[in-house]
């Protein structure tokens, strides 16, 4: 079986390609990328005025599968990813039962591959349970195909079980993927604290509750030379702390959110449940700083804490109601506005939501080799679409950019050479 | 003029002539207070429902009052827990009272917003009784027309507001009302109770409440909950009553004429001394009468105002 994508603007940051060439498919493997393919394909999908790159690579999303099953689960969740160009994607083990078991990062990967519209690539948690306790089973789990680990949103306080879980964890050169945040700093803050915190009465979290888990994280990962993964970071401290870290040899990555690099604390007004994620959305300031932080490669790859809640749970007062956004959809427009802003080129772009992500996770996919598997997304840049709760795929539909215009697309998306998407 | 809001949420975004206005309306209530009879048919066939999330005796019972004398039926309804412990949704237990046809629903609730997120939803009038730590407006109206009864005026004056800013429900209430108003605002406490940021809201910041005080018109102090105590923003009651009190001495530093104020219930020996609070200055049983014109003034205004006066 042969697939030739004739007649698209190819980017490949991995082979540093951004050239108007054909891409030839055999097999769900790429054989050849160049110019003008001649060669007798069984399909040939004209890409004329499309970009054509590698599958984006989303390291952190919520399945919610298993346990949660309302909120979203791999089919709906795969499906979401295929339909905003998405690949591949890590899940994070807040599931129930959390992942920390071989039983349940197969039970996910199976279903992904049996049932799913993109590959998954399970994180599983650090402690047993997420409790903070006891070391999950590393080793068992890394051979089942978990690619990291993370206790998320309950980061581990105990500070000799980091440090061991560092330690643990590069013993099979797997990174520690962390949710930076000193949660008794944070107490019982619902948004950012700030002007707009003090003006709709909500408790704030302060800054320094994120940079103060990051500046630890970086200490532990310094100290015992494991590789440390930083979350979402959303502050001026965090992005200079990881830029400092990085200058002196630690091995330390992050990540940025479309929502923490597009939206300021000003989203929450009117008591917007939609508005609430944690880490919070920020000041300008801090949003300024993550923007700089992506444009001088401070921030490695984006992604976009994909975190599916039910209408219920988000329908409700603003300090109670659950945190986080759906953003698989999103993505690609969003990401493309710093194009736009000319804070990026569109290779660089590209490749924070391709080849660098991957490479965070070791895992073999965001290139165009000769010899990869064909995850591919052709992208319609001048497309016009608005994002509604009806042009959803996701289950869920919690998201504050509901009703925003936007520009640029995905159109089509492969998974191994076949088509699970296209608009 | 006329004015018939359908909500009363806040005062943020209350102009000043309507603040005056709902003020005038109490000051024509004020007096059926004192009647030997005191009702009136005003709103004969209202169905009033105080929907209180919170404890709040004062708040209740001067809604409660309110609207029985001016002959609406009023309903309370203590929910001990917040909506998500008792596994119904606010939107529900809302939806419910509604479809029993109230025509005003006023509530307390713990979280800042909520008054917001029902009057959006509902069809009826809602009154913000107090949500969470974001507005209080019937005290904030009931403060400003206490001043206005002991001062003739507010404008040029300079009010202090002292205390647990950051925990109170109705300092931000208060500095929109009072700016509105033309007067000056000064807020003090110790630093863990001033929330970052407020003075954009329209009023000077102080650590020291001998500054704060010193010549001002008007201070208002607030409650510290005794919850707070020995956790992380005071070390003690006992600690906080020596640098954050009002007593006989440090009232001496405003104005010979100054009134003292509070939302109560008041803490004697914390943030007042008993002296200052039975004191000649103090107006504090003024704000409670007071609460209930501006509560009739409210219920009136929202029930549909100068329309009911024709029957």
């Amino acid at each position: 079986m042969k697939t030739l994508i004739k007649n698209g603007r190819v980017i490949d940051p991995a082979n540093k390609i951004d050239a108007a060439c054909d891409v030839l498919i055999e097999d769900g493997v790429i054989q050849e990328v160049a110019t003008n393919i001649s060669v007798t394909a069984d399909e040939i999908i004209d890409a004329t005025g499309l970009l054509v790159a590698p599958g984006l690579v989303d390291i952190h999303t919520h399945m919610r599968d298993p346990g949660f099953e309302y909120k979203e689960d791999i089919i709906s969740g795969t499906r979401a990813a295929a339909a905003g160009g998405v690949t591949s994607l890590t899940c994070m083990p807040n599931t129930n039962p959390v992942n920390d078991s071989c039983a349940v990062t197969q039970y996910i990967i199976n279903k992904a591959k049996q049932q799913g519209s993109a590959n998954i690539y399970p994180i599983a948690s650090i402690s047993k349970g997420m409790k903070g306790e006891i070391l999950a089973e590393m080793g068992d789990l890394k051979e089942a195909g978990c690619v990291g680990f993370s206790d998320d949103g309950i980061p581990v306080t105990h500070g000799e079980l980091l440090r061991r879980a560092f330690e643990y964890a590069d013993t099979f050169s797997m990174p520690i993927v962390t949710h930076s945040e000193d949660l008794s700093i944070t107490g019982s803050g619902c948004m950012h604290e700030g002007d707009v915190a003090t003006e709709l009465g909500l408790q704030g979290i302060p800054w320094v509750a994120e940079d103060a888990g990051t500046a630890r994280e970086i200490m532990l990962a310094e100290f015992t030379g494991g590789r440390l993964h930083v979350c979402h970071v959303s502050t001026k401290g965090s992005v200079d702390l990881i830029r400092h870290a990085k200058a002196r040899g630690v091995r330390v990555s992050c990540e940025a959110t479309p929502h923490h690099f597009t939206l300021t604390d000003e989203a929450v007004r009117g008591y917007n449940t939609n508005a609430k994620m944690s880490p919070p959305l920020r000041s300008q300031d801090h949003v300024d700083a993550v923007r700089a932080g992506l444009a001088d490669g401070t921030i490695d790859a984006i992604a976009t804490d994909h975190a599916p809640h039910h209408y219920d749970e988000k329908n409700v007062e603003f300090p109670v109601a659950m945190n986080g956004i759906v953003g698989l959809e999103s993505l690609l427009p969003l990401s493309l506005r710093l194009v736009a802003d000319g804070l990026l080129g569109l290779n660089s772009l590209i490749s924070l939501l391709t080849v660098q992500p991957a490479t965070i996770m070791g895992i073999d996919r965001g290139t165009l080799s000769v010899g990869a598997v064909a995850d591919i997304v052709l992208i319609d840049l001048e497309r016009e679409w608005t994002y509604t709760a009806e042009s959803l795929h996701s289950k869920s539909k919690n998201s504050p950019f509901l009703g925003w215009e936007m520009k640029g697309a995905a159109v089509k998306t492969l998974l191994a050479g076949k088509v699970v998407f296209e608009r | 003029m006329s004015f018939n809001p359908k909500h009363i949420l806040g005062i943020k975004n209350l102009t000043a002539d309507e603040i005056n206005f709902i003020l005038t309306t109490a000051e024509s209530f004020k007096e059926i207070n004192t009647r030997q009879i005191k009702k009136v048919p005003t709103l004969r066939g209202k169905t009033v429902i105080n929907l209180f999330y919170e404890a709040s005796t004062r708040t209740r019972t001067s809604f409660e009052i309110a609207g029985k004398r001016l002959s609406a039926d009023t309903i309370n309804i203590t929910a001990a827990s917040s909506s998500v412990v008792k596994g119904e949704s606010l939107e529900d237990t809302a939806r419910n009272i509604e479809a029993m046809r109230p025509d005003i629903i006023v509530m307390r609730h713990s979280a800042s917003g909520a008054c917001d997120y029902l009057a959006q939803r509902l069809h009826c009038s809602v009154i913000n009784a107090g949500d969470g730590t974001h507005e209080h407006p019937s005290q904030a109206l009931l403060d400003a027309f206490t001043i206005r009864q002991h001062k003739g005026h507010l404008k040029g004056l300079t009010v202090t507001i002292a205390g647990d800013v950051a925990h109170s429900r109705v300092v931000r209430s208060n500095i929109y009302c009072l700016n509105k108003l033309g007067a000056k605002v000064r807020v003090t406490g110790p630093r863990t109770m001033l929330p970052v940021g407020i003075e954009k809201l329209g009023c000077e910041v102080y650590y020291n409440l001998d500054e704060a005080i010193t010549d001002a018109d008007c201070i208002m102090m607030l409650r510290i909950q005794h919850e707070r105590q020995g956790k992380t923003l005071i070390p003690s009651l006992r600690e906080y009553s020596r640098f954050f009190a009002l007593n006989e001495d440090n009232l001496k530093l405003a104005k010979k004429d100054a009134i003292v104020m509070h939302p109560g219930p008041v803490n004697r020996g914390v943030e007042l001394s008993s002296s200052v609070a039975d004191g000649p200055q103090n107006v504090i049983l003024d704000q409670v009468e007071n609460g209930v014109a501006i509560r009739m003034a409210l219920l009136y205004l929202v029930a549909g105002g100068e329309k009911l006066q024709v029957n």
